[in-house]
């Protein structure tokens, strides 16, 4: 490994969240940003090439050395290190909504999911995976969320983009009108008791 | 409702603050996934549903989950209720411009259900994460004063230099005090016009007068005239002022 990927090695070490290659070009004044690339493509295929348990993993714009996911159950076990616990489905939802309409106010975010979403709002913005990112134009300037980097790294993603597409999505959402006159309630009643 | 009523019900958790979020806790997220639970259950399109039917179940469900005070749930109960009394209204043709009374709320499943995909995807995402762990917790660094400056003697002294050329060259006055003698002025001028009617401004002034007896004869004129002990007449402009005494005037 060259210098400069052992020192990229030994910051990534040293912090204990993903570090950009931004803030990694800091380490070294002489190295540019193609370097400190470079020097990260050399720690990645090293960590993969000789085996290690740990890997480098790019996540939340940033880079971070992670433990590779077949020793989990084992460091868990030896309760060395415990995993994040398990999202709701509230948190899960409220996240998704927020992650596809950002900006987007409480309101909006409370007609899609049907429910009152002041608590879990709270709760997300406390554990900062989401925040205040302005006010809405409309009456009486409502707050608009956004999601966090800390989103992404809880979800191990590089950036939104990874993010399921809509069109990837099974349900598109597009307007669907239904059908013809004579389809009444009792024709489908028929139709679903068949 | 009485309090008694709340306490019969085994399934709702009774606590001193409603049962609002408790239904987070439960099997659904909220009543479009009760009502999506339902229609999957019962294996019913979205796009055409069955409101009569599916209204009464979501209301037995409702209440044999014990929802019923959880005001979500409520709502939707209210507008599935709402919805089954406007479909039983005879209706026209489409030509007529029959809108379904149903197409909002068959937009808000599909929009709901693709919400719920979405979840499940970040569910996912996050368990995946989950098994790759990180270093421990660390403390986040204080923060700390910019590092100390490295540099030379030389780009030190270039430094100075500049702050030195930037300095603007300061512009001194020196300020001494030479009072004018208005008031000795005056009593001159008032002495030498007892006696005689008119004198010229050499002999206001008096010999060897320096600029501070000049400026102060000259205010002393002023104020004399202004009080109308005297006048200052010039017949001609350049020609040498005239200093008269004025006769006092009469009391206005």
């Amino acid at each position: 490994m060259s210098p400069l990927a052992q020192l990229l090695e030994a910051a990534l070490f040293s912090a204990g969240r993903p570090l950009t290659a931004e803030e990694l070009a800091t380490l070294d004044p002489d190295a540019n940003a193609a370097d400190v690339r470079v020097a990260l493509e050399q720690l990645r295929e090293h960590y993969d090439f000789n085996q290690h348990g740990v890997e480098l993993v790019e996540l939340a714009g940033g880079y971070q050395v992670l433990t590779r996911p077949v020793h989990a159950a084992a460091i868990e076990r030896a309760q060395f290190s415990v995993r994040a616990p398990k999202l709701t489905a509230a948190t899960l939802e409220t996240l998704a909504v927020i992650a596809y309409r950002q900006p987007v106010g409480r309101v909006a975010i409370e007609e899609i999911r049907g429910v009152s979403a002041g608590g879990v709002l709270r709760s997300l913005q406390e554990r900062g995976l989401i925040e205040v990112v302005g006010r809405s134009e409309a009456l009486g300037r409502p707050l608009l969320y956004g999601t966090t980097a800390l989103f992404l790294e809880l979800l191990g993603m590089r950036d939104l983009a990874e993010l399921p597409k809509a069109e990837e999505l099974t349900i598109a959402l597009r307007p669907h009108l239904p059908t013809s006159e004579g389809e009444d309630d009792a024709a489908a009643y028929v139709e679903a008791e068949s | 409702m009485t309090a008694t009523d709340t306490a019969t019900l085994p399934e709702v958790p009774t606590t001193a603050f409603g049962a609002g979020f408790v239904v987070e806790l439960e099997a659904f997220s909220g009543p479009l996934d009760l009502l999506l639970h339902l229609l999957r259950e019962e294996e019913l399109e979205i796009a055409d549903i069955p409101i009569a039917r599916i209204a009464d179940q979501f209301l037995q469900a409702v209440h044999e989950l014990g929802l019923n005070q959880a005001a979500d749930y409520l709502d939707m109960a209210s507008r599935l209720v709402r919805l089954k009394a406007q479909m039983l209204l005879p209706r026209g043709s489409e030509e007529d411009g029959w809108e379904d009374p149903r197409a909002e709320l068959v937009r808000r499943l599909l929009e709901y259900q693709q919400i719920r995909e979405v979840a499940v995807c970040l569910g996912r995402a996050a368990d995946k994460r989950a098994e790759q762990f990180a270093r421990g917790y660390l403390p986040p660094p204080p923060l700390l004063p910019p590092p100390p400056l490295t540099l030379n003697l030389f780009d030190l002294l270039a430094a100075i230099d500049r702050v030195i050329a930037g300095i603007p060259s300061p512009v001194l006055h020196r300020v001494v005090a030479r009072p004018l003698d208005v008031e000795s002025a005056t009593r001159r001028i008032e002495d030498l016009l007892l006696d005689r009617e008119e004198i010229r401004w050499l002999d206001a002034l008096g010999s060897g007068a320096t600029i501070v007896d000049v400026l102060s004869t000259l205010l002393a004129l002023l104020e004399l005239a202004k009080r109308g002990s005297l006048r200052l007449v010039q017949s001609t402009p350049f020609c040498p002022m005239v200093i008269a005494r004025e006769s006092p005037r009469p009391a206005a």
